[in-house]
């Protein structure tokens, strides 16, 4: 086997632990995540002995810390009862794992290649999946569906170059894999899919390659991982400000193929706006542009047809990315409205004066009642105090409604001058709109809960609790109608297909625009006494999107359509629209290599 | 299960309506009488108790001159006044007209009316029975969602009804829309406005900006929960006992923000009133008689007066199960049609939507017609109707008696007491309508002169009949919705050449659609009525169905005689009127003209003792033959300049008049 490239600067414990090992042995990604769950083995909530919740590990501020409030709260919002558990499968049953379909000249000539492939069924099966909650329940139940029949570790572009060649040669099926964060069904092989699929994970393609100051860009292969990557960048002073929540696992090339979008996209942009080059590996070839000018008028963009093909297309190997310097002073913060919508007013008025924070988040009520319930113990007499003494002044000095009131957080990034200045222009906006600054470390604390809350999800699968996030992007004048429809429609959903307790129907809006929103629901309920929890939930999932769609909301603001959402995209983009699409995948993929069937 | 605290309380609402979707349904709530507690205690204490309604759970606080602020400054009407040249004096205007419409809600006189109305109520009726579970419905539904309310109309005392029912039971009051003729009331008017009336012009077709302030009012109240509209579907009192054709203005205005998702859903709630005795009986037969209207006026009320010593029995109102607008609309407006244009923008709705308002008003027509309580004098009136020259009181017993079983296997919600005996329920109806039906030596007939009084000309003479005759037949009419649909198909069975089933439907479809204006059938639904026709008559075994054929059973011919007499009147009016189209001379008859001559033309046919009928002097009748020639274009309406002139085509009134001259 060929030496490993020599790294930029840093390795992460990530890649520690990735390091591939040619030949048939396995790449042990797996070994520090869970295989049926979300995030790091290492670090999930449970109720201890004592019924108090808890966030085990060392990882994130929240662990090893005891959550005092989250029984109650869990049990009043969604009427279990710790004593009612649906623990999960604890191994996979690798004798439940189909047999690889394997195309031998193929594997042989990868072989000879040098591409480091494996079709043990850990791996197998830890590539077959997003994190839909269809999907993880599933793995919970020990059920295996259809898993690729072999995984790929392509290390370079040219690997992959190799890899498509061979796969278009004898016609077997490739499907990318980046960090496997998909909340799409992206990566599900597609059931009527009879050749041999192939999982190209694209882990091994993570090395920085150069970084160009003069032009703050930097070139990446696209397998890095966020966390990587804006990690080894800081180690030099810059940052590429992407940061999806899901930035801890998710990867660059994963981000280009779905038009991901980052929590400080006000101040960084989204993955369009990042993106200076792309490279891609097709079965037609690989697709490039000819150089780095930051705009042209050559006909559609065609990282256009990239971004967003979800994999349909090829695989994305290598990127140029804007970069910028390090910002020299960050600030959190966070703003008590009276209710929702002179939140939703004030984030609009901000959005007019295109003042917008870095990040610049509103909760609705419950999920600010959520987020108190994850409050840990305070240590001190004078901290609950104080606490105590803020509610106070909330609720009976201010005459807030404690179940009306919400809160936005916000974080600020920049000169620590303008920081400041720009952060008094926000609050005397807030102001307007009867907010209150709430301090820091409740704006803290929020960003903190976008890490830690996708761990919840297992928290509650543990006690008959199933639930997921969806989001969609709307214009401003139909924000509050869009979120006060669809949390509605959930609630009288689930009442109608039988859920025994109403549902835990939030939203909150996470990004501002010039011309409207990015809005997202969290939606969970305790299934007990359903015969089939699952379908009621894709169900009620399904009339959601139907009443976003009705409310003037798109199909997706970030998360993609992959094969959840592709039903409604002839209505999204029109049959012509989508024909464009079509005859763009027959030219790049006539004989459907890249076949995960996403998208069209 | 789903123990509601406060954000949960949508669960607790029903939210569909058993109606609706099985028509044939007739379970219907128990009614209790509302005037029995304000009999029994204060009627100073109730109008001062503390009020305290249940409100949307969704609702902004506002006041009313927030509300005003809120309509002046919306976008839609903003957006009206920007296409209007001279913007200021434009916003100017837009608030004159606003405040000409605008309710100004005062609790001071809300609660001067609950003693007064207490007082007048106990006074006119002997009871007011309400169903509370229906009340209850409600209650919940103001909670849940936007609420209409949409009660039938027959009369002055609808509203002030409403308004003080809710009052009594706690419940928020409403915003009632109300014709201008009111606002000429010097202080009525205005007291009526601070009890919440809103006054809307009769006409304003081509106004843009005063369509804008009037819908815009509406809609803001409806989105911001600020109070339940109501207002009447039939759009004005019906002069004889008949539900009127709806008109959809303003549905379609209050059903709009919800196909703009401005609201989660609607709830429409369909009110039954019905009375015993209606108190401007005789002033409506008038009125159909071509005698106008008096105008509103406050003296005019106050010579009303007299009518507080007269007895008019009972009055029932039915709060009907809510209808979800939601529930409606479901798979047949596409709601994202309207993502494309911002929503203030005034936009024609599509032909989905228009065809679900329509719709929806004649179903909302129809379920308050099914729950509108029938007194058994509604069957005696039929009963004398049909014999002109009288009927032995122990005839008319025996045949009411009859009538009230084949009512109910109909499915009539008749208010016969189960307990009394046949000959105490039909001398009770005879008692209070002493003015409409005399009993003089064991015989009964209606109450009309045989021979003209000193001075009185054959005309006058005739006048008096008619006023007797469509008194009568306003109660009549009450209850023609039950048999409407089994009438028009014992007409068709008879005349049909054979007894096939699609010759029979030929038939009744043709009926079916002459007569679509003069009764409440749903557009399109002629199959769905024809098949719910069949199954009545077979219910009660006047007809045998098979596979291809219908026909009259051997005991079936009372009950079809019976039913085609009550289509009769209507037959020959309409005959009367195709007659007079085909005879008149004039080319370009204008349409005002067309009621009086045709009234005239009708009255000669009467004096000259060819035509018995004399409902074929009412207006109505006569509009409504009307509407139907044009529908099937015997009849073509021209407009030149501001006048509409009547072109009939000869021979096509001269056929349809043969044609209805064979049923």
């Amino acid at each position: 086997p060929p030496p490993p490239p020599p790294r930029l600067r840093w390795r992460s414990s990530f890649e520690m632990v990735a390091d591939a090992v040619y030949g048939d042995a396995k790449i042990s990604r797996q070994d520090i995540m869970k295989w049926n769950g979300w995030g790091y083995s290492d670090s999930r909530f449970l109720f201890n002995k004592k019924g108090q919740g808890e966030f085990t590990g060392k990882r994130y501020r929240l662990s090893g810390m005891i959550l005092p409030s989250l029984k109650d709260w869990f049990e009043a919002t969604f009427g279990t009862s710790l004593q009612h558990k649906t623990p999960a499968t604890p191994t996979l049953n690798v004798s439940a794992v189909p047999p690889p379909n394997l195309v031998e000249p193929f594997v042989e000539e990868l072989k000879v290649a040098g591409v480091a492939a494996s079709h043990d069924p850990e791996g197998r099966v830890f590539r077959s999946h997003g994190h839909c909650l269809h999907e993880i329940f599933a793995l919970r139940e020990g059920r295996i569906g259809r898993v690729p029949d072999l995984v790929v570790w392509p290390n370079c572009h040219n690997d992959v170059v190799k890899i498509v060649e061979l796969a278009c040669k004898y016609n077997v099926c490739l499907m990318p894999y980046g960090g496997g964060t998909s909340v799409s069904s992206a990566l599900e092989c597609p059931l009527e899919e009879t050749r041999s699929v192939v999982s190209l994970d694209t882990s091994q393609m993570n090395r920085i390659l150069w970084i160009d100051e003069k032009n703050l860009t930097v070139h990446v292969e696209a397998g890095i991982i966020g966390q990587d990557l804006e990690r080894q960048l800081n180690e030099s002073g810059y940052c590429t400000g992407h940061e999806p929540d899901s930035m801890e696992f998710s990867s660059l090339g994963g981000w280009v193929a779905t038009r991901a979008s980052g929590m400080k996209k006000n101040i960084y942009g989204n993955i369009e706006d990042l993106v200076v080059h792309i490279k891609m590996v097709t079965p037609r070839g690989v697709i490039e542009k000819s150089c780095q000018g930051p705009r042209m008028s050559t006909g559609p963009d065609i990282h256009h047809f990239i971004m967003g093909s979800e994999g349909t297309l090829g695989v994305v190997t290598e990127v140029t990315m804007k970069i910028r310097p390090l910002p020299e002073y960050q600030k959190y913060g966070s703003i008590v409205f009276p209710n929702f919508q002179q939140g939703v007013s004030c984030l609009r008025e901000v959005a007019r004066q295109r003042c917008a924070p870095a990040s610049i988040r509103l909760m609705d009520n419950e999920q600010f009642q959520f987020g108190h319930a994850l409050k840990p113990q305070v240590s001190s007499i004078f901290t609950s105090f104080l606490d105590g003494l803020k509610k106070f002044y909330i609720t009976k000095f201010k005459g807030f409604e404690p179940h009306h009131l919400c809160v936005a957080t916000l974080l600020f990034e920049g000169d620590r001058e303008k920081v400041l200045q720009h952060e008094k222009q926000v609050y005397d906006i807030a102001a307007k709109f009867g907010g209150l600054a709430a301090g820091e470390d409740n704006g803290q604390r929020g960003y903190m809960l976008t890490f830690v809350i996708a761990y919840l999800r297992d928290l509650g699968m543990d006690y008959y609790v199933i639930g997921e996030s969806f989001e969609t992007s709307v214009p401003w004048d139909r924000v509050l109608d869009l979120c006060r429809n669809v949390k509605e429609r959930i609630v009288r959903e689930c009442k109608e297909r039988g859920v025994q307790f109403p549902p835990f129907s939030t939203c909150r809006v996470t990004q501002t625009y010039d011309a409207g929103a990015c809005v997202y629901f969290y939606f969970a309920f305790n299934y007990r006494g359903l015969a089939d929890p699952l379908h009621v939930y894709e169900r009620v999932e399904h009339e959601a999107r139907e009443e976003i769609l009705a409310n003037g909301g798109s199909l997706s603001h970030h998360h993609g359509v992959g094969k959840l959402r592709k039903e409604w995209m002839r209505e999204a983009v029109s049959t012509v629209g989508l024909g464009m699409l079509q005859s763009v995948k027959e030219y790049v993929d006539p004989n459907n290599i890249f076949g995960n069937r996403n998208l069209l | 299960p789903w123990r509601p605290p406060s954000r949960h309380a949508a669960f607790s609402g029903s939210t569909t309506s058993p109606d609706l979707r099985h028509p044939g349904l007739k379970k219907r709530d128990e009614l209790e009488d509302m005037l029995e507690e304000r009999r029994r205690s204060s009627d100073a204490r109730h109008a001062l108790r503390c009020y305290a309604p249940a409100v949307y759970k969704g609702l902004a606080p506002r006041e009313v001159s927030a509300l005003r602020g809120a309509v002046l400054q919306s976008d839609a009407l903003q957006h009206v006044i920007g296409q209007v040249s001279r913007r200021e004096l434009v916003q100017e205007e837009a608030a004159h007209l606003l405040d000409e419409m605008a309710h100004r809600l005062r609790l001071g006189t809300v609660r001067f009316f609950a003693y007064v109305l207490s007082k007048v109520f106990k006074t006119l009726f002997r009871s007011v029975r309400v169903n509370e579970e229906g009340v209850q419905r409600l209650q919940q539904a103001i909670q849940d969602h936007p609420v209409v309310l949409l009660p039938s109309h027959r009369s002055y005392m609808d509203f002030l009804m409403m308004s003080y029912i809710l009052y009594t039971y706690d419940l928020a009051l409403p915003v009632i829309a109300a014709g201008m003729d009111f606002m000429s009331m010097k202080v009525v008017g205005e007291m009526l406005r601070m009890s919440g009336a809103f006054f809307i012009r009769r006409s304003f077709g081509g106004d843009k900006l005063y369509w804008a302030v009037f819908s815009e009012y509406v809609k803001t109240m409806l989105r911001t929960g600020y109070a339940p509209i109501e207002f009447f579907l039939e759009g004005t009192r019906s002069r004889t006992g008949k539900s009127l054709t709806p008109k959809t203005g303003l549905l379609n205005i209050v059903m709009e923000p919800f196909f703009k998702g401005e609201v989660f859903d609607i709830h429409l709630v369909p009110v039954s009133i019905s009375y015993d005795r209606i108190l401007e009986e005789s002033l409506y037969a008038r009125e159909l008689l071509g005698v106008p209207k008096p105008k509103e006026t406050t003296s005019g009320l106050l010579k009303a007066r007299q009518i507080l010593r007269e007895d008019y029995g009972v009055m029932h109102v039915y709060f009907g199960h809510p209808v979800s607008v939601r529930s409606l609309a479901q798979g047949r407006v596409k709601r994202s049609q309207y993502n494309l244009v911002p929503r203030h923008i005034p936009q024609r709705p599509c032909l989905a939507a228009q065809a679900l308002v329509g719709e929806a008003a004649f179903r909302l027509v129809r379920l308050q017609e099914q729950a509108m309580v029938l007194r058994p004098w509604t069957l005696v009136a039929t009963l004398l109707l049909q014999n002109p020259d009288g009927m032995d009181l122990p005839v008319l017993e025996e045949q009411a008696a009859w009538l009230r079983r084949l009512a109910l296997s109909f499915g009539a919600f008749l208010d016969w007491p189960d307990c009394k005996p046949c000959r105490e329920v039909v001398g009770a109806g005879l008692a209070l309508h002493k003015n409409l039906a005399r009993v003089s030596g064991g015989r009964v007939r209606l109450a009309v002169a045989e021979t003209p009084g000193v001075g009185q000309t054959a005309e006058e003479l005739a006048f008096d009949r008619a006023v007797g005759v469509l008194s009568c037949a306003s109660y009549r009419n009450q209850i023609l919705h039950v048999f409407i649909r089994p009438a028009l198909l014992s007409v068709a069975l008879r005349t049909a050449n054979s007894s096939r089933k699609d010759e029979v439907y030929t038939c009744f479809n043709f009926l079916w659609t002459v007569f679509s204006n003069e009764f409440i059938l749903c557009p399109g639904a002629s199959v769905q009525d024809f098949e719910e026709a069949c199954y009545l008559l077979g219910k009660c075994c006047a007809v045998q169905e098979s596979q291809q054929d219908i026909v009259m059973s051997e005991g079936g011919h009372a009950t079809l005689a019976f039913l085609r007499a009550l289509l009769d009147p209507f037959l020959q009016g309409y005959q009367v009127v195709c007659q007079y189209l085909c005879k008149e001379t004039e080319e370009n008859l204008r349409e005002n003209k067309f009621v009086p001559a045709a009234r005239n033309f009708a009255l000669q046919l009467i004096l000259a003792g060819t035509l018995k009928c004399y409902e074929a002097l009412s207006s109505d009748l006569q509009k409504n033959a009307l509407a139907a020639l044009v529908q099937l274009e015997a009849v073509t309406k021209v407009k030149v300049g501001d006048q509409v002139t009547l072109k009939v085509n000869r021979r096509a009134a001269s056929s349809l008049e043969d044609m209805l001259g064979t049923f």
